[in-house]
């Protein structure tokens, strides 16, 4: 906003669109600037690192630009206060630091603040004079440590002069921009409790509240005993209840609300928040969309800060003013509750959520296999499939973990199964392609390839699709298990088919993924950096997939260009799911992501103690997921918060599927577990 | 495709900052190439010509990086994690923008939308109040959102749509190119099913000529330049208080871009 609203609060609203008098003067930090027609919110530049060290009452740091009109160094005013230089300038108001020479012997220091005369308008000077006569008025009843007192205040030639006490210290903006790494929950705490006493003193002024309205880390001074002091009372105002006046205040900090016009003392908690989330995340929210603290999780930016701490902000930040505290009195005792407010270490935000829920988890049941189990369960019917590298295919009755059936190949089995057509289907490392009755797990047909098979199988248009590592992705007819047509690859495939309306894509080790035909004539191809392990995924007409060269691809569907790509920590084995706009995938850097599936921007990312090789499956609003930790993780789809996690005894690559509130994986400790979701 | 486009200065103000800027490529032959529609407008703001020169400038700084680097994806049937992805184009071309504009128009500052037309799919770029709209005879879709700070308020359900239309400081961007430091971008992508018709604006046309005109106009018209010309018309009838640019689009139905090769 200009400088003309932000010392206009009470005024009709064309008031605070008249344009400054000087668009070129466009140079004070922090505020706004009207051009044309249009307002644009004015870059918040961060307060220079030489910042003035001490700074009472008075915005922002000096602007070189403007110094016309300044008192110089020695002036005296009514014949007692010598200036002794400049603290601090706005477009309006300059603060000086002076010496009250009614006291000789000793240096008493205070700070002026002069109202400049900026405008030739009579109307918007009167109405200038009134608030700084204002900002007096108000200042002079309070009485608080917090609070600079008022001195005196008079009027010399057409300037307005407020005398107030002098602070010295720094403010938390100065301070922050010069302190490496993050201030500690602790100290952050104790200035938040300090800032509570004195938002609860001004809020339960009689007959009413005063709101401070400008609640930002500028405003806050830390004086060299490390106690707080709130300063630039130019904006606060008597609270009249339901009153409507324009916005003021500054844009970052301010409350919705206070963009309709209603300025309470609730308003003060949430620009507290705000002000707290700056402290902590060191992300500057005139930088930011405006409001947009919640899609900015502090524990993102800073994971020291509590679970605890970070609730207690997000309540101040409520948009809607009923479900904040409802005093700084209330906010204060939340405070006071945290473990780093009583001087004990902080809980890491990590490790918070994990007492949320024990892992005191009920296995449903749980099945042991002879080998390990990398295939992932398929279930239909009430039956699972899952393959194991004891050469069997295992038939379970999904609800009791009961052994119904098992079918011997020659090999170990990696590749996961699929029903069609009263049929199982899946590869072996014995090199062949398998098809079993679904029923009795008697054999219909085997057909052989010249490589060993990991990929996984899909059915479509009569036939079965699957890759082998002898570089060649064959079209199996269901019935009888005779090849269509086969291509060649540049590499072994190991990555499972997706299948669109009119076409087939899949992945090679070669990096290459190849989008052929239902005849399989070529489309197109992409080539990654690395290896395509990971098998793709279609939705929103894009083709989703992650390579060992480090990234998460999307591709366009019918072209095969990269539309977005994201790049994790380490390679991509973990095939990616979407539900909805979010696209959920592992990383052997050990973190689960969830993008935006349309732009691929970072939604959350979980760190697990292992590399996720496994592949997401979402059910219900949770995220389950396996971890060469040996866990299998269950995260909120939205936050990526841990609801819980369950440690097995090896490594969890099998891709979990969840059917009627049972959670179903293999893990490499040979076992098959069934939990409740 | 058939395009149509148009922008004109109103009827209150002297100059007009918006810019647009319209490319249109076949390639017909053995390999063929889907019909490309490249489409950028941009509203500037800021004192002293600076709002229409920082509105020219990004439109063609942001033409020139998208041109320099979309024949790779065009071109060929085989693509490769070597060239950048077609969102890396569009928000490379926006920052390219945002460096010139802050370096060359200190104090003016722009919208600036692009869309990138490939057969039937649309790839959209946004900062600003400028909107992108998909148009058909069932109604209006709005694309795009607005970077504004009333338009994050009704976001979060702390004002009425009524309310911000009212608002005084409606016009309060939070985003645009030419301020703040670092640029962020908005992408979309959508695909458009036959009827569908894809507009650009400047908020010319839809502070003032609502959702049911505009699709009125859109199917009432001969063409899509004659669509064009009709809001201009109607956005000057209802005030003309704000330069007005609009940009339709529409697919022909030889927008598929599978093919073999």
């Amino acid at each position: 906003m200009t400088e003309s609203q932000k010392r206009n609060p009470s005024e009709p609203e064309e008031e605070t669109h008249k344009p400054p008098d000087d668009l070129s003067t466009r140079v004070i930090p922090g505020l706004a600037a009207r051009v044309g027609s249009r307002v644009l919110a004015e870059p918040a530049v961060p307060a220079p690192a030489a910042a003035p060290p001490t700074r009472p009452i008075g915005p922002v740091s000096p602007s070189p630009k403007r110094t016309e009109g300044w008192l110089p160094e020695g002036t005296v005013l009514q014949n007692r206060y010598r200036i002794l230089g400049v603290l601090g300038a706005g477009g309006m108001s300059v603060v000086y630091k002076a010496q009250d020479l009614r006291f000789p012997k000793v240096t008493r220091l205070c700070a002026i603040k002069e109202m400049l005369n900026t405008t030739t308008d009579p109307r918007l000077r009167a109405l200038m004079v009134q608030n700084f006569e204002r900002e007096a008025s108000i200042l002079a009843t309070l009485s608080h440590p917090a609070i600079p007192q008022v001195y005196d205040y008079f009027t010399e030639g057409d300037r307005a002069y407020l005398v107030t006490e002098f602070i010295s210290g720094k403010d938390l903006e100065a301070l922050l921009n010069e302190t490496e790494g993050f201030f500690s929950e602790a100290q952050v705490v104790q200035w938040a409790i300090q800032i509570c006493d004195v938002l609860t003193y001004l809020h339960t002024r009689q007959p009413q509240p005063v709101v401070f309205r400008d609640m930002k880390p500028s405003n806050i001074m830390l004086d060299d005993q490390g106690r707080i002091h709130l300063v630039d009372f130019g904006i606060a105002k008597v609270f009249q209840s339901g009153e409507k006046g324009t916005m003021i205040g500054t844009e970052g900090y301010s409350p919705p609300e206070q963009y309709r016009g209603i300025a309470e003392p609730r308003g003060d908690i949430y620009a507290l928040g705000a002000t707290l989330h700056h402290l902590l995340t060191k992300q500057d929210p005139r930088l930011e969309p405006p409001f947009s603290f919640q899609k900015r999780p502090i524990h993102q930016y800073n994971p020291a800060v509590s679970a605890e701490l970070q609730e207690i902000i997000y309540r101040a930040l409520e948009y809607d003013v009923q479900k904040r505290f409802g005093s700084a009195e209330e906010m204060k005792r939340a405070l006071l509750s945290l473990k780093s407010a009583r001087g004990l270490a902080a809980t890491a935000y990590i490790s918070a959520p994990e007492t949320v829920r024990p892992d005191a988890l009920k296995v449903i049941w749980q099945f042991a296999c002879e080998d390990e189990v990398r295939s992932s369960p398929c279930i239909h019917e009430g039956i699972l499939y899952i393959g194991a590298y004891d050469n069997n295919l295992y038939a379970l009755d999904a609800e009791t973990g009961k052994f119904l059936w098992k079918y011997a190949a020659e090999g170990g089995i990696a590749s996961s199964p699929v029903v069609a057509e009263g049929r199982v289907f899946f590869g072996s490392i014995d090199h062949s392609l398998y098809a079993v009755n679904a029923e009795t797990g008697r054999l219909l047909w085997t057909c052989p390839t010249k490589g060993r098979i990991f990929a996984s199988p899909r059915v479509q248009f009569g036939h079965v699709f699957i890759g082998s590592d002898d570089h060649r992705f064959y079209a199996v007819n269901v019935a009888n298990g005779r090849v269509a047509w086969s291509v060649e690859t540049e590499g072994a495939i190991r990555s499972t088919p997706a299948i669109g309306p009119d076409a087939i894509y899949f992945g090679d080790e070669a990096g290459i993924l190849n989008a052929v035909g239902v005849n399989g004539r070529l489309l197109w191809r992409f080539r990654a950096r690395r290896a395509l392990t990971s098998s793709p995924a279609i939705a929103h007409d894009l083709l989703y997939v992650g390579s060992q060269d480090w990234f998460v691809y999307a591709l366009d569907l019918r072209a095969g260009w990269v539309v977005w790509r994201y790049r994790t920590d380490g390679p991509v084995v973990s095939s990616p799911t979407v539900v909805g706009n979010t696209l959920y995938i592992g990383s052997a850097d050990g973190h689960v992501y969830a993008l935006d599936a349309t732009n691929g921007y970072l939604v959350w990312r979980y760190r697990t103690g292992g590399q996720v090789t496994s592949s997401p499956t979402v059910h219900q609003g949770a995220v389950y997921v396996g971890s060469v930790d040996g866990c299998l993780y269950s995260l909120d789809a939205q936050t990526g918060q841990l609801r819980w996690r369950f440690q097995t005894g090896g490594p969890v690559v099998s891709s979990p599927r969840a059917v009627n509130d049972i959670v179903y994986f293999g893990s490499l400790d040979h076992n098959v577990y069934a939990l409740p979701i | 495709m058939e395009v149509g486009w148009a922008t004109d200065v109103g009827r209150q103000r002297s100059l007009n900052e918006d810019a647009v800027l319209v490319m249109e490529a076949w390639q017909e032959g053995h390999y063929a190439m889907p019909p490309v529609g490249l489409f950028l407008l941009a509203d500037g703001m800021g004192g002293h010509r600076a709002g229409e020169v920082a509105s020219a400038l990004a439109v063609r700084t942001a033409a020139r990086h998208i041109l320099q680097n979309l024949w790779a994806a065009l071109s060929d049937q085989h693509h490769s994690a070597d060239e950048p992805s077609l969102q890396e184009v569009l928000t490379d071309a926006f920052r390219r923008a945002h460096e010139a504009v802050t370096g060359r128009v200190p104090g003016g500052g722009t919208t600036l939308l692009c869309a990138l037309l490939l057969g039937d799919r649309a790839y959209i770029a946004n900062v600003g109040d400028s909107r992108a709209y998909l148009v058909s005879p069932q109604g209006c879709r709005q694309i795009t959102r607005d970077h504004s700070v009333v338009d994050m308020m009704v976001e979060l359900g702390q004002m009425t749509a009524e309310e911000a239309a009212r608002h005084p400081q409606r016009n309060v961007l939070y985003r645009a190119v030419g301020q703040r430091g670092t640029l962020e971008v908005d992408t979309f992508i959508c695909t458009l099913s036959p009827g569908e018709v894809l507009l650009l604006c400047s908020d010319g046309l839809w502070e003032t000529v609502g959702g049911a005109e505009i699709v009125r106009v859109v199917t009432a018209s001969a063409s899509l330049q004659e669509a064009c010309d009709t809001l201009v018309e109607k956005a000057n009838q209802a005030g003309g208080r704000d330069n007005i640019s609009v940009i339709l689009a529409a697919p022909g139905c030889e927008g598929s871009v599978a093919s073999g090769v």
